[in-house]
């Protein structure tokens, strides 16, 4: 039974997550940051984002994601380091997950 | 608004292309999972254009189709979206000075727009990468759900396309050129370990969170010189 979504708990999601986005900017305006916190904050996005691919590349749900996704992502990942244009690791890296799975490989 | 077409050269362009194609793929994915679950086609559509994050867009029409509460949803999609409040902190000087600009830039804050600003060498790159990148999302994202919805049952299982491979491969080829320093590198892969740690025993969003621990692996020399 599906359909339970009103327009509500939809647009709780989207002022929560403006909300987000808008206070970081208003903040980092507002607060007279030291150079080195600054920094800190550089790298935490991209501890962030890393800690994003890492979890929506292994994990889905609470469980592990079947070694597919993973090995797609891999693929995509060796490419983007060879320098391979956006597109190629795009197609590579669901091409390879793709085949994986119809090879039997959850 | 007219230095950031001027700063668009080719290599900067071929890099928001390539991106928005693959938002296009995984919005085109979002909205085929959504309208087979059993939504109205509404319900992704404008989802998409005022939420406009794909990971908490999954989490809710997961949670809920699988018979979840709307409230525990809309919670966990709140939780795995409060990262954008550091991208904020992180890279709030390409958003914008003036409030209209402030408005919209922090609408287009995705993780995309975030991770191809931070690749940038200069501050005018980085601001022209975040509004080119940004935008040509929004319109790829949007466009993505609105086909996938209307496309709907026409591919059963978007997984055996290989299309959930789409994201984190994009997002890591954007982020690989930070990792070369080695002070981002260690934060990084032990705020990642502590994610992994994490996810099996925490609601969704929250080990995200908890990787920014990984900071404390942030070199002291740098800190204290930097």
């Amino acid at each position: 039974m599906t359909g339970n979504l009103t327009l509500v708990p939809i647009l709780v999601l989207a002022a929560g997550t403006f909300a987000f986005r808008f206070g970081g900017t208003l903040l980092r305006d507002r607060v007279r940051m030291p150079e080195r916190v600054r920094d800190l904050l550089g790298t935490g996005a991209i501890v962030l984002l890393v800690a994003l691919i890492a979890t929506s590349a292994l994990t889905r749900g609470p469980a592990f994601a079947g070694w597919a996704l993973p090995a797609g992502v891999l693929v995509g990942g060796l490419l983007a380091w060879r320098k391979a244009p956006c597109v190629v690791v795009v197609i590579a890296a669901a091409a390879a997950t793709a085949l994986l799975r119809l090879a039997g490989v959850a | 608004m007219r230095s950031i077409w001027r700063t668009l050269d080719a290599e900067l362009w071929r890099g928001v292309l390539a991106i928005a194609v693959a938002a296009a793929v995984n919005g085109a994915s979002f909205g085929a999972i959504a309208v087979s679950a059993g939504f109205p086609l509404w319900v992704p559509v404008v989802m998409s254009l005022l939420v406009f994050a794909g990971g908490s867009q999954y989490l809710v029409v997961g949670v809920v189709a699988a018979g979840g509460s709307p409230i525990a949803a809309v919670l966990g999609g709140l939780v795995l979206n409060a990262r954008h409040l550091p991208f904020g902190l992180a890279v709030g000087d390409v958003v914008g000075r003036g409030w209209a600009a402030r408005l919209l830039g922090s609408h287009l804050m995705i993780d995309e727009s975030v991770a191809y600003a931070m690749a940038q060498r200069d501050a005018t790159r980085a601001r022209a990468a975040y509004w080119a990148c940004g935008a040509a999302l929004f319109a790829a994202w949007n466009l993505g759900v609105l086909g996938g919805s209307l496309a709907g049952t026409l591919v059963d299982d978007p997984s055996t396309l290989g299309l959930d491979a789409v994201f984190p491969a994009v997002m890591l080829a954007l982020v690989l050129p930070a990792l070369k320093d080695r002070a981002k590198l260690l934060p990084a892969l032990l705020g990642a370990a502590v994610a992994l740690a994490a996810t099996p025993f925490l609601p969704a969003g929250v080990p995200v969170l908890l990787a920014l621990v990984g900071l404390v692996a942030v070199p002291r020399t740098q800190a204290l010189t930097a």
